[in-house]
């Protein structure tokens, strides 16, 4: 703490980067007496220089690398990645591959905004949100990690298709996964929700009219819970969002209570779209042509039975023509990710531009704390969902 | 400091001898295995998150792996705690924070690094940010995984406890 | 849903807001992209504005030694207005690489305000104007040349590593 501020009055106030909560940043705050009059975010504590490294990679090693900066939300970013590279290389994934991407993409929100919503009550002091909302998250890992192998680092889907196929009796499973979700959701309503100390600490806190969310473009829940009915699943649709029935969840309040609200609504929209897939999944191979043909010969029966994908060899290499360049955006559980890749012929990306939603939110922590409470400062920092792992890359 | 002891008269520095002889009895057989055993089942790692690991870290401390029956509890301050456990990838602005967070740990302390990127960059290995924990601090159980399972984090607190229990925990000699 | 005739159909509106600034227009895609030299950029994004391109998804800064230059790239689109949410235009520029000057477009857009920022630290474009060009991702004691540019070398994997 110093004097450092702006005047006499004031106290420069460092919050972080260790503190209870998500960590891994730091809050510079200005404050007079109780009440802050400027909060700086102090990011980078979690810069790994995703997109230098992206550039000593191929294309295809380049999923791991971009899934660990949003760790709990590593489908989305990974299907808006691919998209990228498929345009770059005019490949199309086949119809079920498409499904199959929603599938994990929508099971990827489902426990990204209870993570979201767990944290959320930590900085809140509310154990029990946390221990619930993280107990519950484990449902939609469990699923997941029948589809791909993998509990949040799935690397599922690849240029042209998909890894594996959906496992046998998949369906049933998760209709009793999503029947429990739905019966769970209104007990976290009665404890959480409209608990009169939650409903206290955020209502008509951080509120962001939308003119700002709109001026200082924000994304994601964030976004629509300030009035802006903007999704990019219905503004431009991907994967197999086209056919499916889905409503955009938005609030008019703006204030960290409609935040959180408009992820609940959201986790109900993904258990709808969920029970949509599996019902009308179609038919077909789950990797483009062009590349199952180039699986070895010995492999076919393999993955014919079993449903998973050998790599064939051109995946390792694979080269886009010179000059080319793909932008690609998907709704991510956190917002909108922004994906542009710049190709110069080689078997690497020339540059890997990644502009991850908690990137394009940082703007909110200035913005909201201004005038409000020290106490307030958790407050509105949990319903920004903000992972500073994803905005640093 | 002087002082009388029923007529005698004893100079020295009795606080000094007093530690020195408490330290000598907390070494001794019956005493130290009561004292590590004590340590064992009362890990309290301090909420410092340094990446992305830290998402299955939380994992671990919640209800389905409920890291909390080994005595594993994340707790807030640096000061009431005895372990870190860095949760990744340390960049080079988090590394100097990790230093000052283990630094006002009391001791004994001990230090566990999760994560192929606490091991040797990981993923990460060539970035131009990174620090490697195993340089700076004492790290005594590395749990390899890109994020390790949390039966991965239980296990490793499970490892800790055992170097505890035989006395080779490097935290235990500071 | 918008389909790539609309996409066609929006890019006349954007060549004619932009008529007098000398510019290049081509689709791909989703992406109407819009070529302009550094001194019309700050024109050009006025006009895109006002058209109602309200916010900016991404500043990207591209190093290309070969060529001496460093391109800008702004990704641009609209919440406001339902008929643009599903185009983007990308607004670019290229500045030569020892100068690479272009002028901030933060109070135009203020969502390019971090990204701006970022650009500046990591490829060295010096965005005029920006109300706070400092180190955002990079510790205090950084040193060397912009790491995202093409110079500043990292080991790589293979053979000749
Ligand atoms: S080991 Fe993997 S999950 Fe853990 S911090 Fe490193 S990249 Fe992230």
């Amino acid at each position: 703490m110093s004097g450092a501020g702006s005047g006499e009055r004031t106290l420069e106030l460092l919050i972080g980067p260790q503190h209870p909560a998500s960590g891994h940043m730091r809050l510079v705050a200005e404050v007079d007496g109780d009440v802050v009059v400027r909060l700086r975010p102090d990011i980078g504590y979690v810069h790994r220089t995703v997109e230098k490294i992206a550039e000593t990679k191929t294309y295809l090693q380049t999923i791991p690398l971009i899934e660990r900066p949003p760790l709990a939300d590593t489908a989305n970013h990974n299907l808006g990645y691919v998209m990228a590279v498929e345009r770059l290389l005019g490949v199309e994934a086949p119809p079920r591959a498409q499904w199959l991407r929603t599938l994990l993409a929508e099971m990827n929100r489902i426990h990204s905004h209870l993570y979201g919503l767990g944290i959320h009550g930590i900085m809140l002091g509310s154990s029990t949100a946390f221990m619930w909302a993280f107990g519950d998250r484990e449902i939609m890992i469990e699923m997941a990690k029948r589809l791909t192998g993998a509990r949040i680092t799935y690397s599922y889907m690849i240029p042209g298709g998909v890894r594996r196929d959906l496992p046998p009796g998949f369906a049933e499973e998760m209709e009793k996964a999503l029947r429990y979700l739905e019966r769970r959701l209104p007990d976290y309503d009665r404890i959480f929700f409209s608990n009169p100390v939650t409903r206290a600490r955020l209502e008509g806190v951080g509120v962001l009219t939308r003119e700002d969310a709109i001026r200082l473009g924000v994304v994601g829940p964030n976004l629509r819970a300030s009035g802006v009915a903007y999704d990019v699943r219905r503004a431009r649709p991907y994967a197999a969002y086209p056919e499916l029935d889905f409503q955009v969840v938005t609030r008019s309040e703006g204030d960290s209570m409609a935040r959180m609200l408009v992820r609940v609504g959201e986790i109900r929209e993904s258990i709808r779209m969920i029970r949509q897939i599996l019902a009308r999944m179609p038919d077909g191979p789950i990797l483009a042509e062009r590349y199952a043909k180039m699986i070895p010969p010995k492999w076919r029966d393999y993955v014919r039975e079993t449903g998973r994908i050998k790599f064939p060899a051109i995946l390792a290499s694979l080269r886009p023509p010179k000059g080319a360049e793909a932008v690609s955006r998907v709704e991510a559980a956190r917002g909108e990710a922004v994906f542009y890749l710049v190709s110069d012929g080689g078997p690497r990306p020339y540059r890997m531009r990644m502009v991850t939603p908690s990137l394009r939110n940082v703007v909110l922590f200035s913005h909201l704390t201004r005038g409000c409470r020290v106490a307030d400062i958790p407050a509105i920092y949990g319903s920004l969902d903000y992972f500073p792992p994803e905005a640093d890359r | 400091m002087v002082c009388g002891l029923s007529g005698t008269v004893l100079v020295g520095n009795l606080e000094r001898s007093a530690r020195r002889a408490a330290r000598w009895l907390v070494e001794r057989t019956p005493v130290r295995g009561i004292r590590d055993w004590g340590i064992k089942f009362s890990l309290w790692p301090v909420h410092f998150t340094t990446a992305c690991c830290g998402a299955e870290f939380a994992a671990a401390s919640a209800p389905r792996f409920d890291a909390e029956r080994f005595g594993f509890l994340p707790f807030v301050g640096p000061r009431q705690c005895n372990l870190m456990l860095i949760e990744g990838t340390l960049t080079r602005k988090m590394a100097e924070a990790a230093v000052w967070v283990y630094e006002q740990m009391p001791e004994p302390k001990f230090v566990m690094s999760m994560g192929a990127c606490a091991i040797d960059g990981g993923i990460f290995w060539n970035s131009y940010n990174i620090v490697r924990p195993k340089d700076i601090l004492p790290v005594e159980v590395f749990v390899p995984g890109c994020p390790p399972r949390p039966e991965a984090v239980a296990r490793s607190i499970i490892m800790l406890q055992k170097r505890i229990e035989r006395g080779e925990s490097v935290g235990l000699r500071v | 849903m918008a389909s790539g005739s609309e996409v066609g159909e929006v890019a006349a509106p954007i060549e004619g807001a932009l008529s007098g600034i000398s510019s290049e227009l081509s689709v791909r895609g989703e992406v109407v992209s819009i070529r302009v030299r550094p001194e019309d950029l700050r024109e050009a994004a006025e006009r895109l504005l006002r058209l109602g391109f309200d916010h900016v998804k991404a500043v990207t800064a591209i190093d290309r030694p070969g060529e001496g230059i460093i391109e800008v790239v702004y990704h641009a689109s609209s919440y406001g207005n339902p008929g643009l949410t599903g185009i983007i235009a990308e607004l670019r520029t290229s500045v030569p690489r020892d100068d690479p000057r272009v002028p901030t477009l933060t109070e135009i857009w203020p969502s390019a305000l971090y990204q701006e920022r970022e650009q500046w630290e990591m490829l060295g474009v010096i965005f005029e104007g920006h109300p706070e060009l400092e180190r955002l991702l990079l510790p205090e004691d950084f040193g060397g040349p912009p790491p995202l540019r093409k110079d500043f070398k990292i080991p790589t994997e293979g053979i000749n590593a």
